[in-house]
């Protein structure tokens, strides 16, 4: 009984394993639906606006989290059905990046910048408030700071506690979660933020117009001894630790202070609190643009394609109290707004 | 004299053997003492452990079911929509893409201003429209406007989610007390809702979204449908592939390979294999699946050949480990009676092993149903709208959903992340109790 039972399970599932190889050519012939990779910080828009579209056209849009890094990777490995026909950016594509894709044979690209976010340093409702210019920020989590401010020599940074850097900061010991090197968050953080900082340093300022590959990594290196901490890319995991601890800090996109204003708060930065209205404004200093790229000789074999790049810019998603709006996308202004929509009616594409 | 010293002797020598003796027995005790208390303490370190593992244990599930059980009820609002014809289709032609691209917000808004006609203000009213799940209730309306267009013109009666922010806040997740300007629902608001509340239109009931709807990107439309379906298709794939080839290398391996060097190496390179992290698969996936077999990202199809992979050791090392446990002599029995290597394996030793390799199998499965690592690798860390209806479909997997809630912003996520580990703990457990139950019934029979 139970030999013929086993036997008959074993050849069933024999012809049930050879079944699937018919089914494999029909993944070459379907590829209907839109493919959206790229960036973690654009992603929660990117699925906002996939499941709209979704819901009025009945197109189906895949969107993966990759990273920008990665997203632009897979988006410059070519053309046609298989590769994806978007990607999100929290950053411009690099020139590298765009050399790849041409190498590549992507022949048209389109850039669409959707809006921006601000990066903000938050700290435990119950920790004191900081308020801190971007200087001080470069002094605290360089790996190496200048002596003084007209002497470049780099020594290892001094700076334990806040107070050391300005008098009327907390006499806290300077602590901060921060995103990994693999995030585009980390890159804007450091780009805006500590080269902003850098060059209010005279002779740092100084030292960018002479030689550039040195201010870079005096100003882009993080410190690493231990008062700055690579957290994990989980933002929510963050949020906890600085409810746990209420003297560190934590750098994260605004969309996470904004949902959780009962647990943090955040650093004024250059005395302008980092609130929806002064990032849209662009008072708040450490804002960066949010990108998407739409890969134009796709559109000829992915239905809804343009149609999609239209919706991410239509009045209804980005515009003021758009549905992005309510979800944290800070969105551009009026006429820098219109003009991109113009282009990605044409379909302007971009090159560097 | 000689004797009488013989017998001197043979005394002292006994005073001595009795001396010595009653040493030994001394000795003995105190060893045996020291070997029992060892042996307490050993019990007692086992206990400890044992009692450690329940307490996490129980610590989890606790803090899971806290957070994660209010996730199956959900507030609900009871709406009476009319469907104006001159917003959904203001030239009266009714055409079906014109229906489905209609202003159906501004219907739902009209709705919700009903409902407070004091309010009149624009921001306020804009305060009034956030109560409800705008995306969830257009397109409720849409739905039913462009199946059947000749509901225009008439009043209908919808039951749509509330926001998040409200089920939040009805469910005690955000606080009242705490000042207007920390919370993310404001005065006015919570006011309105009470009132709602009051005259029965907000109402709390069985989360159905929670099973029935695919991934979205609102919490209260948010439901795990397309990440279970993804995942039966996975496991049942990596079930179909592993199973036969599995267990046919282990019998291949123990029963008719040749012993030497080569099959040495096979055998350690897959007992290798089963340490192998499992991100490793992934990346063999890409390479051969996507990069040079061509077939899509993020396709059941592709997670389930991964996956197969992954456990493909752990069968072969049930399977031969079930295939040693049956006793010799019945081989031999079957041998002395005439027949032949293969009869009495597959006859007779097959079916002995059957419990323990369907044992090893389920394991397997449940392991491959809780992997996440190598479906990034093959893109099924994806957002994905739709429950996929055949393998090629693109689609996730529940790990992977829970992972993608667990990293999203939103209050409400974090209930539904718990909710989702609960289910997924449940289908483990009955894929456990399978087994175990598969296990006791094959040994009976035999």
């Amino acid at each position: 009984m139970t030999q013929k039972a086993i036997y008959f399970a074993l050849s069933v599932v024999m012809a049930l394993t050879a079944c699937q190889d018919p089914s494999l050519d029909l993944t070459s012939a379907k590829s209907s639906e839109i493919r959206v990779v790229g960036s973690s910080t654009v992603y929660p828009f990117s699925t906002k606006v996939a499941q709209e579209f979704k819901n009025i056209t009945g197109h189906n849009v895949v969107v993966e989290a990759t990273g920008s890094g990665g997203g632009h990777k897979l988006f410059c490995s070519g053309s046609g059905k298989e590769t994806p026909d978007v990607t999100n950016s929290s950053r411009r594509q690099k020139k590298s990046e765009f050399e790849l894709c041409k190498k590549n044979g992507v022949k048209g690209i389109v850039e669409v910048k959707i809006g921006y976010d601000g990066i903000v340093l938050a700290n435990s409702l119950t920790a004191p408030n900081m308020d801190m210019s971007l200087k001080d920020i470069y002094l605290a989590f360089a790996k190496n700071t200048p002596v003084s401010d007209t002497d470049c020599t780099l020594r290892p940074n001094p700076y334990t506690t806040w107070s050391e850097i300005k008098p009327d900061l907390p006499a806290t010991r300077i602590e901060a979660y921060g995103p990994p090197p693999t995030s585009g968050t980390r890159d804007a953080f450091v780009e805006i933020a500590m080269e902003g900082g850098a060059k209010e340093i005279d002779c740092l300022a100084k030292l960018a117009e002479t030689d550039e590959g040195a201010f870079e990594v005096a100003a882009h290196t993080l410190r690493e001894d231990g008062l700055w901490i690579d957290g994990g890319e989980n933002d929510n995991a963050l949020v906890q630790t600085l409810v746990n601890t209420p003297s560190a800090i934590g750098v994260f996109g605004y969309s996470f202070l904004d949902q959780n204003i009962d647990k943090i708060k955040g650093a004024r930065i250059e005395g302008i609190e980092p609130e929806f209205e002064n990032i849209v404004a662009g008072e708040y200093k450490v804002s960066r643009s949010l990108y998407f790229y739409l890969k134009k000789d796709n559109i000829d074999f992915t239905p809804g394609l343009k149609e999609y790049a239209l919706e991410f810019t239509s009045d209804q998603a980005v515009g003021e109290g758009g549905y992005l709006a309510e979800i944290g996308l800070v969105p551009l202004q009026g006429p820098e707004r219109e003009k991109i929509r113009a282009d990605v009616e044409v379909l302007k594409t971009y090159s560097q | 004299m000689a004797s009488s010293s013989h017998i001197q002797n043979s005394e002292a020598l006994e005073t001595e053997t009795k001396r010595e003796s009653q040493l030994a027995a001394e000795r003995a005790k105190k060893h045996l003492k020291s070997r029992r208390a060892r042996e307490w303490r050993f019990k007692l370190w086992g206990r400890a452990a044992v009692l450690f593992a329940l307490a996490s244990l129980i610590w989890l599930l606790f803090s899971l079911a806290g957070t994660g059980f209010t996730a199956f009820q959900q507030n609900f609002m009871t709406l009476d929509v009319e469907l104006t014809e001159s917003v959904i289709s203001p030239d009266g032609t009714r055409d079906p893409q014109e229906l489905r691209g209609a202003n159906y917000r501004r219907v739902l808004q009209e709705t919700m201003y009903d409902l407070f006609p004091e309010v009149t203000e624009r921001r306020e009213r804009r305060d009034l429209f956030a109560l409800t799940s705008a995306s969830g209730a257009t397109h409720q309306i849409r739905l039913m406007v462009y199946n059947d267009p000749s509901l225009i013109g008439q009043t209908v009666t919808l039951t749509v989610p509330t926001s998040d922010n409200v089920d939040q806040l009805l469910k005690g997740y955000i606080d009242r007390d705490l000042p207007e300007s920390l919370r993310k629902v404001s005065n006015e608001q919570i006011v309105w809702i009470d009132s709602l509340k009051k005259r029965g239109i907000i109402k709390k009931k069985f989360n159905t979204i929670l099973f029935t709807h695919p991934d979205s990107r609102d919490p209260e439309l948010a439901g795990i449908a397309g990440a279970v379906v993804g995942s039966i298709m996975i496991v049942v794939i990596a079930f179909l592939l592993a199973l036969p080839i599995g267990v046919g290398s282990a019998l291949y391996l123990d029963e008719f390979a040749p012993k030497n060097k080569w099959t040495d190496l096979i055998e350690i390179n897959i007992n290798n294999l089963a340490a192998v992290p499992s991100i490793v698969f992934g990346l063999l996936g890409l390479a051969i699946f996507i990069n040079f077999m061509g077939l899509s990202r993020s396709i059941p199809l592709v997670g389930g050949m991964v996956l197969a992979l992954r456990a493909f050791p752990t069968i072969v090392v049930a399977t031969r480990a079930a295939l040693r446990s049956v006793g010799p002599g019945i081989v031999n029995g079957a041998l002395s009676l005439g027949a032949s290597h293969t009869q009495s394996v597959f006859q007779q030793k097959l079916p002995l092993a059957a419990p323990g390799i369907l044992t090893g199998s389920i394991i397997a499965m449940a392991q491959v149903l809780g992997e996440t690592a190598p479906l990034l690798m093959i893109g099924m860390v994806a957002f994905v709208t739709e429950v996929p209806n055949s393998v090629t479909d693109p689609s996730t997997a529940l790990p992977v959903q829970i992972f993608l809630w667990s990293d999203s912003a939103e209050r409400a996520w974090s209930e539904r992340t718990a909710a989702a580990i609960i289910i997924l703990l449940v289908i483990l457990i009955l894929m456990n109790g399978l087994a175990i139950w598969l296990r006791n019934r094959l040994e009976k029979r035999r």
